[in-house]
């Protein structure tokens, strides 16, 4: 029984349509808009590290550059540096700069740069963020007038070469990042070196060996897809409880006969860490060995291989590209890593080097932690600074994975 | 034909168990590193379970006092979690509330609306906002987010420290991860379906929102699942911006300390084994690790769902 | 009432075109098309693979506006309208001309609220119900699925789902009903229940199907449209008429290789 369409019941209203078209219109606006805010935070983000990394700084000096030479440092000779630097230095302190590199070898920017910190002993008393420099020229003028006198005004940029290669210091003008730096590197490599193996041997028997049957290899991979969610914290405090407490006398450097040492050391960073990026290794690792191509096992087997020559020869070569990949996105987030560092027990001021596994350790992420917490404006300046070599370390990294992942990609199709 | 001096069967029988020994050996090896995984989770549910006992025994604690007090001061046997229960469920609150709206718009944007030249430059930056730190965050949170606040809503209504200033700096950081998720399960959608909507004369809201977005839902719910548990499980960004010390209140313009702010604290600083301090971490721990497992068990549940309808 | 109206006013065809050139980025899918479909008819457009039959066919109701790199140079007429004029609203030209695709695709939702779900957005005021049986009655689906229209669509087999999409697409009382090889995903059974359909359904709708299927097209159809691929892979068609005359005198010899399947 077909009725006939004259009844059509529909709203042939033109306004009405005009209104679907427009709510249409309206709402795309609001997507795009959330996708815009999204981009926009993270151009703030960049601008106000930035920001505060640059800037106009008040510096004082304690004592006066006139009373140790009436001639600007800038024409003296070296030679002459050197004797101001003897007759104003006690020994204790020239023997400490002799250590770090001798007076003579400094070339005369090194030793002018030693008097103006060491002898005149300038000091940052104010410090000013770029848009505050930019636009606030007069205003900062005038405070530095009132409140500092005896302060110049200079413009400082806080991520200089120094600040690379200096250690600690409770004063953040001559604070540096390389204990950081290095102790990140040292956590790293344990981390990795403790990640590595374990993560392929596992992802080489949850994808090539298990049979999904059996419950025990659908236990661990549960498991493991588990383990990836869990708060960094929680690896944290596992850290603290296993390799700190129970393993103390394995981190803390006993068994090999170092007394004295405290278990919250490198080796129980880098082994924390080890453990936080293990899962996603894992997961990363079985995808890429997942990708490769069955038929390329079969090719094997069907020549007599075992198991094993297969994989070895085959399957694993092939999976590398990927692989790598997947290292190299657990070395990023290796590196930014701050809560589970924190409870395993890193330092948050170290001056010396680290010297072995076992010596105590801090890190960039908590570098950043510190000096972020703390209340005087130069102390964000020197945070936003290593915030700075932290994010550049990391985007070179990602750079670096997707342009293998590329570029590994062309080979297989040009094969 | 040539014969073979020795009778097949007998060589080739060597051979077979040569590679067999050698083949179960690397078998085994591989099978306990990936065994080792089961290990770190007993290892946490023990050192957990096995502290947080310790702590609930001490002279002065119990659970029933635990979970529900509202006095968090260990200083003076004070042992109520709520405080930092509150704190944290409140800074998760703000943070979801920009990560949800915002990351669903922007994945049907990406999903639904935009052109492949567009994704090609908005994915990417998505990504590198995943990818910063939390501790950078964190600074943000304080060094921007709260001068911004207190310059919008008053100086003296917002502390330094608060939690609003927290959360909606750690929304800003799960918006890409509850964005990706949810892109995913938009993109899983066959476009036969849209095009059987535009078929029917409807415009690509009605075809997003009515069509596309409820055949995704599962793959929805399992990602706004996981960002609640990453929120609940954020340390850095709370431990710098939200405050330290808990405090119990429903204002978030206040400070007060997170379970995970409280942890980073605590154990930051001289541990003595065995004190009620030491263990309370513990305790602490227990709780954040069973909230965040039972939530990562059910988002699972949702994903397989999902894929199985799809794959 | 609106019906005759419309016989006067056009040029009593359902929908032409003149001169239609389909491009994706360069490549000319579609050359020179100048087609003038019979209304209330089954129209069938037949061809070998590739030679622009799908993408003539979604011309019609703009499907290929998705499509980023086609566009399209000529007129298709609605009623003597251009449907591509840049002040005409596609969402409004895929009211009135219908589609049903290759492969069903109800949506994840029940049996009753895929009818309505098309209904309710071009905001229908009648009552529903009595149009989700209309609908089910006329895609002869009414009797299968009455007692649970609650169920959900994809528990339906791969007949019953395409007749489903059927009934939704006459749901929204378009004017034309396109089709593109409805029946190919179907068992024969299913086929022969939706050729009948379509005849039905072609006493008030008119209905332009594409397929492969040869014997289909002659059986079913009233007019036959014939394809084929230009040197330069361009569909072009070749001709248009009724399909008796087409299948037993075609005009061109192109048409007569295909049909006796000395190609394609």
């Amino acid at each position: 029984m077909i009725d006939s369409k004259n009844q059509n019941g529909f709203n042939h209203d033109p306004k009405f349509m005009h209104a679907r078209l427009k709510t249409g219109k309206i709402w795309h606006r609001l997507f795009f808009s959330s996708t815009a805010i999204g981009i926009m935070a993270l151009i703030i983000l960049l601008i106000s590290i930035i920001n505060q990394s640059l800037g106009f700084v008040a510096v004082e000096n304690i004592k006066d550059p006139q009373s140790i030479s009436t001639i600007p440092f800038e024409q003296l000779s070296n030679q002459q540096l050197i004797e101001i630097l003897k007759i104003n230095l006690s020994e204790n302190r020239l023997k400490t700069i002799e250590r770090e590199k001798p007076l003579l070898e400094m070339g005369q920017s090194e030793l002018i740069k030693l008097i103006t910190e060491k002898v005149v002993d300038a000091k940052v008393v104010a410090s000013w963020t770029l848009w505050q420099s930019i636009f606030e020229k007069e205003k900062i003028s005038a405070l530095v007038e009132a409140s500092y006198p005896n302060a110049q005004i200079s413009f400082r940029n806080w991520l200089n070469w120094d600040f690379l290669v200096r250690s600690f210091s409770s004063r953040p003008e001559l604070a540096g990042i390389r204990v950081a730096i290095k102790g990140s590197l040292l956590i790293v490599l344990i981390a990795i070196a403790f990640a590595f193996p374990i993560g392929i041997s596992s992802a080489i028997y949850l994808e090539e060996y298990a049979h999904p049957s059996k419950w025990l290899n659908r236990f661990i991979q549960t498991n493991i897809d588990n383990l990836v969610g869990i708060p960094s914290i929680i690896y944290g405090i596992l850290g603290l409880a296993v390799f700190v407490r129970t393993l103390a006398p394995l981190t803390s450097g006993e068994v090999f006969g170092i007394q004295g040492l405290s278990s919250r050391s490198i080796l129980s960073g880098g082994l924390t860490i080890g453990l936080l990026i293990l899962p996603m290794f894992i997961l990363n690792a079985q995808e890429a060995i997942r990708a490769v191509p069955k038929s390329l096992r079969q090719a094997s087997y069907g020549l007599g291989a075992t198991k094993w020559q297969t994989i070895r020869s085959h399957v694993l070569p092939s999976a590398v590209p990927g692989i790598l990949t997947g290292s190299i996105l657990a070395v990023s987030r290796a590196i930014g890593e701050t809560a589970p560092l924190i409870v395993v027990g890193a330092s948050t001021y170290i001056t010396s080097d680290p010297s072995s596994p076992f010596s105590g350790f801090t890190a960039l992420p908590i570098i950043i932690y510190n000096w972020t917490t703390r209340p005087q404006d130069q102390f964000r300046n020197i945070a936003s600074a290593a915030i700075i070599v932290l994010l550049i370390s990391l985007l070179s990294l990602n750079a670096l994975a997707i342009f293998l992942r590329n570029h590994y990609n062309q080979t297989r199709v040009n094969l | 034909m040539k014969k073979s001096q020795i009778s097949p069967n007998q060589k080739s029988s060597l051979f077979i168990k040569k590679h067999y020994r050698g083949e179960f050996i690397i078998q085994a090896i591989f099978f306990l590193c990936a065994a080792l995984s089961i290990f770190t989770t007993l290892g946490i549910a023990y050192e957990l379970i096995k502290e947080s006992l310790l702590f609930f025994r001490t002279p002065g604690v119990s659970i029933i006092e635990f979970l529900t007090t509202t006095t968090w001061q260990p200083t003076i046997g004070q042992y109520g979690v709520l405080p930092l229960l509150t704190a944290t469920l409140i800074t998760s609150f703000f943070a979801l509330l920009i990560a949800i709206p915002l990351g669903l718009g922007a994945a049907i944007f990406l999903s639904e609306y935009s052109y492949p030249s567009t994704r090609k430059i908005i994915k990417p930056l998505l990504e590198i906002l995943a990818g910063v730190p939390t501790v950078v965050y964190g600074y943000f949170a304080l060094t921007f987010m709260t001068p911004l606040l207190r310059s919008l809503l008053g100086a003296d209504n917002v502390q330094i420290y608060n939690m609003l200033s927290a959360g909606l700096v750690m929304g800003i950081m799960i918006l890409p991860l509850f964005s990706s998720m949810s892109e995913d399960a938009l993109n899983a959608v066959p476009s036969s379906l849209r095009e059987a909507a535009f078929a029917l004369g409807s415009t690509k809201f009605e075809t997003s929102t009515m069509i596309v977005v409820p055949s995704a839902l599962s793959g929805i719910v399992a990602a706004f699942i996981v960002s609640v548990s990453r929120a609940i499980g954020e340390t850095m960004i709370v431990a710098i911006a939200s405050g330290s010390g808990s405090a119990f209140t429903f204002n978030p313009l206040k400070a007060a300390e997170t379970m995970t702010g409280y942890i980073a604290r605590i154990s930051g600083g001289d541990i003595s084994y065995n004190t009620p301090d030491y263990n309370s971490i513990f305790a602490i721990g227990l709780l954040l690790f069973i909230f965040t497992y039972i939530l990562n068990l059910v988002s699972r549940r949702f994903s397989k769902k999902y894929r199985e309808v799809y794959e | 009432m609106k019906n005759n109206e419309l016989k006067i006013q056009s040029d009593h065809y359902a929908i032409e075109t003149n001169f239609v050139n389909i491009y994706y980025g360069k490549f000319r899918a579609v050359k020179d098309v100048n087609l003038k479909i019979q209304p209330q008819k089954i129209n069938a457009i037949i061809g070998p693979s590739g030679c622009g039959k799908t993408t003539i066919l979604r011309a019609f109701n703009r499907m290929n506006d998705f499509i980023l790199t086609a566009h399209l140079e000529g007129e298709i007429l609605l009623h003597g309208q251009n449907i591509y004029h840049p002040d005409v609203n596609p969402v409004e030209v895929r009211r009135k001309i219908g589609m049903v695709f290759q492969r069903p695709n109800p949506f994840p939702k029940s049996i009753r609220e895929n009818i309505t779900w098309g209904v309710k957005i071009n905001g229908y005021q009648g009552n529903l119900d009595d149009l989700v049986e209309e609908s089910l009655r006329q895609s002869a689906l009414w009797d299968e699925v009455k007692d649970n229209l609650d169920k959900s669509a994809l528990s339906l087999s791969g007949g019953q789902q395409q007749r489903l999409c059927i009934a939704r697409t006459i749901a929204v009382k378009p004017e034309i009903i396109l089709m593109d090889e409805p029946c190919s995903a179907l068992d024969p059974i299913a086929t022969l229940k939706i050729e009948d359909l379509m005849r039905e359904l072609s006493k008030l709708y008119t209905i332009i199907i594409v397929t492969h299927n040869m014997q289909q097209a002659a059986r079913a159809s009233d007019y036959t449209a014939f394809f084929t691929m230009d040197e330069d892979r361009a569909g072009v068609m070749v001709e248009y008429g009724e399909t008796g005359l087409i299948f037993t005198r075609p005009t061109d010899k192109r048409t007569e290789d295909y049909i006796t399947g000395r190609f394609g």
